[in-house]
């Protein structure tokens, strides 16, 4: 990711990349769109990537 | 992607958005970091690890899990020695790819976006709260976040459940819920709906590792309203965890315990000691809620989450931003990721005319000829020392050296970083290799990654082979290199003559016919409609009845007073306007067949036949209320279900509001003639309730209940109906209420808990919540091959992550077809399901995965067995000649084997995956020399 101003026409910005924002953002790139996930953490996952027998299904393919 | 970054400010219109954020530095080239985690060895500082909630310690440079997304490491600015101290910097040698850069500075970024959702997720309760508990004066109280760290298997202490003062194990564990929620002592009234669920679930676990432990979970109602979640608890109490309805009082350490102090139903205290105390905390708003609304403008609720509208859920007052998640309402992670989807949705209507244009394409180039010779070259990975340190990499390298078929080999450091990777490709095309075998880590998470690089490097996809010499050799067998070096080996040597037999296998797309089926025209039958025509997709909505609208038109209002009836209107105005939306009424769907992308139905209305070509279908079939025997409704005309008294009570009669009345939750449901909770009821009588008391302050309401489920902020009303003297009795299962006629009147036995007493009183009306049976399920599953429930819902395709798919490709769920739920979440799951059906529709084609089933036809001798045992119904009968052949319908195909292996003729098989391929593996599993094959095959 460069410096200064990103411009893409069609974009969406996802801001928390937990399961929502995760899941959100697959969905818009497979309908067509590019996506920002803006996480503050340095990993997307959120509390999800946390809990025990619900994981390991959150790769995100960004 | 950018993580650790923080959004400053955003301006603009929807469509034209500038957002700024601020990415703070990792200190780590992503580019380089190959996560061996080598620096983390050498870091000499320790710090207290927030990702396993201060339960173990990791360092300053560290990644939080293996998986973690992205994975690259990362320093910890707070902590570390040379960013705090100008020190150490010990990490910058170690590290073999000169990933670390202590001179990165936060950037500042503008982004020009059409549309913003926001999804932060929710807050921790405060310490404060949980001190009421005496969290943080005794080592042994734990949120139950703390105990999911302990209980998980990977977590720091390999899912050992231990008390933290003397490292015993507890033999007694008690659960308290409602931990700052329900609790207007910290502002939140509201009920975080996922903890009771949780804590069975984490109550589950720790019985699982300890049969002996003795659980109790103190409660003020189980609320485990979600899909199948009854079941969960019933197990939990099949497998002796106690439940007690209590609120608890206090947390007292006793000798080396905690002493619970706790009030029952019937006024008694109870002292009771335990060896470790979980506190079942709930969601609160985000920390930052303020700070997200500042900078977007979006209104907040009073308890700091978005504001939301029940029949507009996820769109905020904003233009241009929509919510998704635990920021919009507590919920748990199948409904976080149905509004997840849902978003997407909306924000794809919203960009229609964007569609497409910022994808970014890869060119590949087109693929070579593979010739006759077989061309294969080996890769054997180090993964840093995690392969290395344990496995003689090098000898697994030399060890294919004379192989048939092999041309080349090396090893490297790390296969999957970026110059690696470019590495691979330029061998390929240098020693043109035709099959690739790389001995490194899991194909589930790097095979991807290869494919990528063959296929820029002209070569098919599907020649690669993967073997996984790191989890399967160097970490199982940490201990025996040799017996991991020999394994390696012969891994491998399995692997090249797998390889051997590896063909292309073409890539297969099917085009798509860009129209939707709906059947079921209720609230959310017409929202998928609505929201895949604001996408720009045609869409035919059946509806079995004249008119439409479904369960909508039956309500008066909803618990936040939206009157249904003129938002039904205005929706069906809609529906009916719009170009896009073909609505065919008296409709049945009689015939269904094809695949995803190639639909036919055929639709019967009235004495016409429809055929319809479409890509996709959506079933939003809804469902009606039950009609339970036992309690005289349709008997006597004083016993109404809650529907017909919201009818009455907003009609005209006088004497509307009853100076009586007595409600019975769950009549019919959990455990009754229902199995299943339908989650909608005790919100329902809340309403009812209010109503009444509206109309008429004076009457005296009743409500007998087993769970109040008033999750959410419907935990509002219930204590508003409370304080407006709406009294609520709890009663058991196995002591239902009884309603019966004597006389001329009609009598409700009960047994009052709170009282300790039978009572038996005579209301002026009995209103039963009756619960949620589904429409037409049955014919429609059998028509589409698509899986049940037991309670005869259907069944998604993953509970979790695909709420709102069917197993079968192509078709989708929403409402109450799916499960009993409220207004706003079913427009949710209506929205999440227009967008995951439109998905298909944008895209033009479905690309189907190479590895696919083939038959051979002069093999086939006709028997069907394969088309009875497909799962997925991907194999169909055709006619060839004179005789019956099998055919595999590849857009359906999952590639799961079951037809190969059972074929009696061995007349199918799969995709890279053939028999003889299988066969020669494991002729070289035996070390049997090529030539004595051809008698053992």
């Amino acid at each position: 990711m460069g410096k200064g101003m990103e411009h893409r026409a069609g974009s969406v910005m996802v801001v928390g990349g937990g399961i929502a924002g995760v899941q959100a953002a697959l969905d818009l790139t497979e309908l067509g769109y590019y996506v920002y996930l803006v996480e503050k953490a340095p990993v997307v996952g959120g509390v999800m990537a946390q809990l025990d027998k619900t994981f390991p299904t959150n790769d995100c393919s960004l | 992607m950018l993580t650790n970054a923080d959004l400053l400010a955003l301006d603009g219109k929807p469509g034209d958005f500038t957002a700024k954020i601020r990415q703070r530095p990792r200190y780590i080239d992503a580019d380089n970091c190959t996560a061996c985690g080598l620096c983390t060895q050498y870091c000499p500082k320790h710090l207290v690890d927030p990702y396993n909630e201060g339960l173990a310690l990791t360092r300053p440079i560290h990644i939080d899990y293996a998986q973690a997304v992205p994975a690259t490491y990362y320093i910890d600015p707070s902590s570390c020695l040379h960013l705090t101290h100008d020190t150490c910097q010990i990490c910058v040698p170690v590290c073999q790819s000169h990933a670390i850069n202590f001179s990165q500075q936060p950037e500042e970024i503008s982004l020009k976006i059409g549309a913003v959702i926001l999804s932060p997720g929710f807050g921790r309760i405060s310490k404060e709260t949980l001190a009421k508990f005496s969290y943080g004066k005794h080592p042994d109280i734990v949120t139950a976040v703390e105990f999911e760290r302990m209980t998980t298997a990977s977590g720091p202490f390999l899912g050992e459940v231990k008390c933290f003062s003397d490292g015993r194990h507890p033999k007694s564990i008690a659960f308290i819920q409602c931990v700052g929620s329900r609790d207007l002592g910290c502002n939140n009234g509201y009920c975080s709906s996922v903890c009771c669920m949780y804590a069975i679930k984490e109550a589950l676990v720790a019985k699982e590792h300890d049969p002996e432990v003795d659980i109790t979970v103190y409660y003020m109602d189980i609320r485990t309203q979600g899909k199948e979640f009854d079941k969960a608890q019933l197990r939990a109490e099949a497998m002796g965890i106690k439940f007690v309805r209590a609120k608890v009082a206090d947390v007292t350490p006793w000798e080396n315990r905690l002493q619970l102090t706790y009030s029952t139903l019937d006024g008694r205290h109870e002292f009771v000691p335990h060896d470790m105390v979980v506190l079942s905390v709930g969601l609160e708003a985000p920390k930052d809620a303020h700070g997200i609304a500042k900078i977007t403008g979006i209104e907040l609720n009073q308890y700091d989450f978005a504001k939301s509208d029940t029949f507009d859920p996820l769109t905020t007052n904003v233009d241009g931003v929509v919510v998704a998640g635990a920021f919009q309402g507590p919920k748990d992670i199948p409904e976080s990721v149905t509004q997840a989807s849902a978003a997407a949705g909306l924000v794809a209507g919203m960009l229609e005319k964007q569609r497409g244009q910022g994808i970014v394409h890869t060119e590949y180039p087109e693929e070579k000829a593979m010739g006759e010779e077989v061309r294969i070259g080996v890769f054997v990975c180090h993964c840093g020392i995690n392969i290395a340190s344990v496995v003689d990499v090098h000898k697994v390298e030399d060890s294919v050296e004379d192989m048939e078929g092999v041309v080349y080999h090396t090893d490297s450091l790390y296969s999957c970083s970026a110059d690696a990777v470019e590495t691979l490709k330029e061998r390929i095309i240098e020693h043109n290799l035709n099959r690739v075998v790389i001995a490194a880590c899991s194909p589930r998470t790097h095979e991807p990654l290869f494919q990528e690089t063959l296929k820029s490097a002209g070569l098919n996809r599907c020649l690669i082979e993967m073997v996984n010499i790191r989890d399967q050799c160097s970490w199982v067998h940490a201990g025996e290199p040799d017996a991991a070096t020999n394994k390696s080996e012969d891994l491998v040597r399995m692997a090249v003559a797998k390889a051997r037999g590896m063909q292309p296998l073409p890539e297969q797309t099917v085009p798509v016919t860009p129209k939707a089926v709906i059947v079921g025209a209720g609230i959310a039958g017409m929202t998928v409609a609505l929201t895949l025509a604001d996408q720009g997709f045609d869409s035919v909505l059946l509806e079995k009845g004249k008119t439409l609208g479904g369960n909508l038109g039956l309500l008066n209002h909803t618990l936040d007073a939206s009157e249904t009836a003129a938002k039904l209107k205005q929706l069906v105005a809609k529906v009916k306007k719009n170009k896009k939306i073909d609505v065919i009424t008296s409709a049945e769907l009689v015939d269904f067949s094809g695949f995803v992308g190639n639909f036919s139905s055929v639709v019967a209305s009235g004495k016409k036949e429809h055929t319809i070509d479409h890509g996709v279908v959506v079933l939003a079939t809804g469902g009606h209320e039950h009609r339970p025997g036992g309690y005289l409704l349709d008997e006597n005309k004083k016993v109404l279900t809650q529907m017909e008294l919201e009818k009455r009570l907003a009609g005209r009669a006088k004497n509307r509001a009853p100076d009586s009345i007595v409600m019975i939750q769950c009549a019919g449901s959990r455990g009754d003639d229902l199995k299943y909770c339908s989650k909608v009821c005790c919100n329902h009588a809340v309403k009812n309730a209010l109503q009444i008391k509206e109309l008429n302050p004076d009457s005296q309401v009743i409500v007998l209940y087993r769970d109040m489920r008033t999750y959410g902020y419907a935990e509002d009303a219930y204590r508003e109906a409370r304080l407006k003297g709406v009294i609520f009795i709890p009663y058991e299962i196995e002591n239902r209420p009884e309603v019966y006629e004597k006389g001329r009147k009609l009598h409700v036995k009960f047994f009052d808990e709170l009282m300790q007493e039978e009572m038996d009183i005579t209301p002026d009306l009995v209103a039963l919540s009756v619960g949620i049976v589904p429409d037409g399920t049955e014919d429609l599953s059998k028509l589409l091959k698509a899986p049940l429930t037991d309670d005869k819902f259907f069944l998604e395709a993953h509970v979790k992550l695909r709420p709102v798919e069917l197993p079968v490709s192509g078709v989708y769920v929403c409402g109450l077809a799916h499960g009993p739920k409220p207004v706003d979440e079913t427009i949710a799951q209506a929205q999440a399901a227009a967008a995951k059906a439109a998905i298909p529709l944008v895209k033009g084609a479905v690309s189907v995965d190479p590895i696919v089933s083939t038959v051979d036809q002069d093999k086939c001798i006709g028997c069907s067995l394969c088309v009875s045992l497909c799962p997925f119904g991907a194999i169909e009968m055709i006619k060839v000649g004179k005789r019956r052949k099998a055919q595999t319908i590849s857009a359906s195909c999952k590639a799961c084997g079951i037809c190969s292996s059972h074929c009696p003729t061995f007349a199918i098989s799969m995709g890279g995956f053939t028999n003889e391929q299988i066969t020669d593996q494991i002729i070289a599993f035996g070390g049997v020399k090529e030539k004595e094959t051809a008698d053992v095959a």
